[in-house]
């Protein structure tokens, strides 16, 4: 799967599952301060990414994961 | 430092019989029933499929997809109730409440309707599939958190879950915070959204529930001879209770004093009330000493009257133990007949019926009181609302567990 591919995914189930607006999802979007996920809302999209690429997504990879952009990098790099 | 008196200054509701305080008033005084078949799952498999349920809102449309996901039903109801209230009394929604500002809300059973969600996805996916909102969802005191977010509340909370008698008890230690200077406005709510499927269910196998799925609008019956249970009901209901002086600061629109709090527990059954209803008549009687007035001086009695034969049976005796031969003069009536029991939600929805009743001097009826009971026979204001001058005004809420709170509520 390519990363725009997976950006598109992505953005869907952010946009289907979570309520949140299409338009302030881009690659540079941050997920706290941009996209207004919290804390719980964090434990949700890994849920969901789970469900969506059938992975499992380790805790300690999420340390450097802070905006869509480098959600879609490891997400890719799973696949 | 003198003992404060509690004002009520704003109100907001959404609850069967409509999504703001003009329309629930109209149609509590029109005698229209909330009750109807249930639409919000699919409840052919139950005993019971009928229910008082809030119609025409959309959680999505009213806060946004994003944050209405992170709320039980219950919780969307408690915020969009705040809302009315807020605005009613006066204050600017743009701006957070602040330390000044105590809430305090009640309810039976809190998100029930996300522990059901919950369970269910624990079953079929396992623990690591469960929403990591669950736990806030579910939690008693999510409206009292999240209400107290969206309106920045920082005063002193409380959420109070003594079941059918909770927001009631809400308003009186409300009441007991503003009287002892701890805070001089408290935001009060009542909220309840059991209307889903195992909640119904389990309350049917107490046959708690009645079961009249005919004819909905019908079975909600207080006082009536051939009443067979409660309705379940959904929804939420704001009183902004301040105290006398802040109110008259800002020149605020009073409804009504709260005058008297009694609160007292069976301690005999569960469910059951006390024999004769001596539990809910001590809390009576607590209520009127309270206030210093005199039995004789309330003109109407908002009713518990749940429609079970058992309420509605000790309560009569209660009232009649209380007041003796003005028992029969007193206008009693029950709103659950048309709105059906908001649970924990029932004490706030009630003590707005009483302080409207009080303002427009208007009673509303005990709607299906068509067979008379012969030992249910005091004046239940039957199936039409009456005018009348309200001084005082008495309700009552008694919950399972055998808790009894009583609230008056004075002009003057």
């Amino acid at each position: 799967m390519e990363v725009n591919e997976v950006f598109e995914k992505v953005k869907t189930l952010f946009e289907e599952e979570l309520g949140i607006d299409s338009e302030k999802i881009n690659m540079d979007a941050k997920l706290e301060e941009d996209l207004e996920i919290d804390s719980l809302g964090i434990v949700e999209v890994v849920m969901a990414f789970e469900d969506e690429f059938e992975i499992e997504i380790d805790d300690e990879e999420l340390t450097d994961v802070g905006t869509v952009g480098q959600a879609v990098n490891l997400l890719h790099s799973k696949l | 430092m003198t003992k404060q008196r509690v004002v009520v200054t704003g109100l907001g509701t959404i609850n069967p019989l409509g999504n703001n305080v003009i329309d629930t008033w109209n149609n509590l005084t029109s005698g229209v029933s909330g009750i109807d078949h249930i639409t919000l799952f699919d409840a052919s498999d139950l005993p019971v499929t009928f229910a008082g349920e809030v119609k025409n809102f959309d959680a999505n449309e009213y806060m946004g997809k994003q944050n209405a996901r992170k709320l039980d039903r219950s919780g969307h109801l408690s915020i969009f109730a705040a809302e009315e209230a807020i605005q009613d009394a006066g204050f600017d929604l743009s701006k957070p409440l602040g330390e000044d500002f105590g809430i305090v809300f009640g309810t039976g059973i809190g998100g029930i309707g996300a522990t059901e969600d919950a369970v269910r996805v624990y079953d079929e996916r396992g623990s690591t599939r469960i929403s990591p909102l669950a736990i806030t969802q579910l939690m008693p005191n999510s409206s009292t958190g999240q209400v107290a977010i969206k309106y920045g509340i920082q005063g002193p909370s409380l959420t109070i879950t003594t079941a059918c008698a909770a927001s009631a008890n809400a308003i009186g230690e409300a009441k007991r915070m503003i009287e002892q200077n701890i805070v001089d406005k408290v935001l009060v709510g009542g909220t309840e959204s059991g209307t889903t499927s195992m909640t119904i269910g389990a309350f049917a196998q107490i046959k708690a529930l009645s079961k009249q799925n005919d004819e909905p609008q019908k079975a909600c019956k207080p006082f009536d001879k051939n009443r067979d249970g409660f309705v379940m009901a959904e929804g939420s209901t704001v009183l902004i209770l301040e105290s006398e002086s802040s109110a008259k600061d800002r020149d605020a629109k009073i409804y009504g004093y709260i005058s008297g709090y009694g609160s007292s527990t069976d301690a005999y059954h569960i469910t059951a009330p006390s024999e004769g209803g001596v539990g809910a008549l001590r809390a009576m009687e607590q209520a009127i000493s309270n206030a210093d007035i005199s039995k004789e001086k309330i003109d109407y009695i908002n009713a518990h009257g749940t429609s079970t034969p058992a309420n509605d049976l000790n309560e009569t005796l209660a009232i009649k133990s209380l007041m003796n031969d003005y028992a029969y003069e007193v206008n009693i009536s029950s709103t659950k007949s048309m709105t059906g029991h908001l649970l924990g939600g029932g004490g706030a929805f009630e003590a707005m019926a009483s302080l409207l009743s009080m303002k427009n001097s208007l009673i509303p009826p005990t709607i299906n009181l068509n067979d008379s009971d012969e030992d249910c026979d005091l004046n239940y204001t039957a199936n039409h609302s009456i005018e009348k001058n309200i001084d005082h005004a008495m309700s009552n809420s008694f919950g399972f567990g055998g808790h009894n709170a009583v609230l008056i509520f004075s002009k003057q």
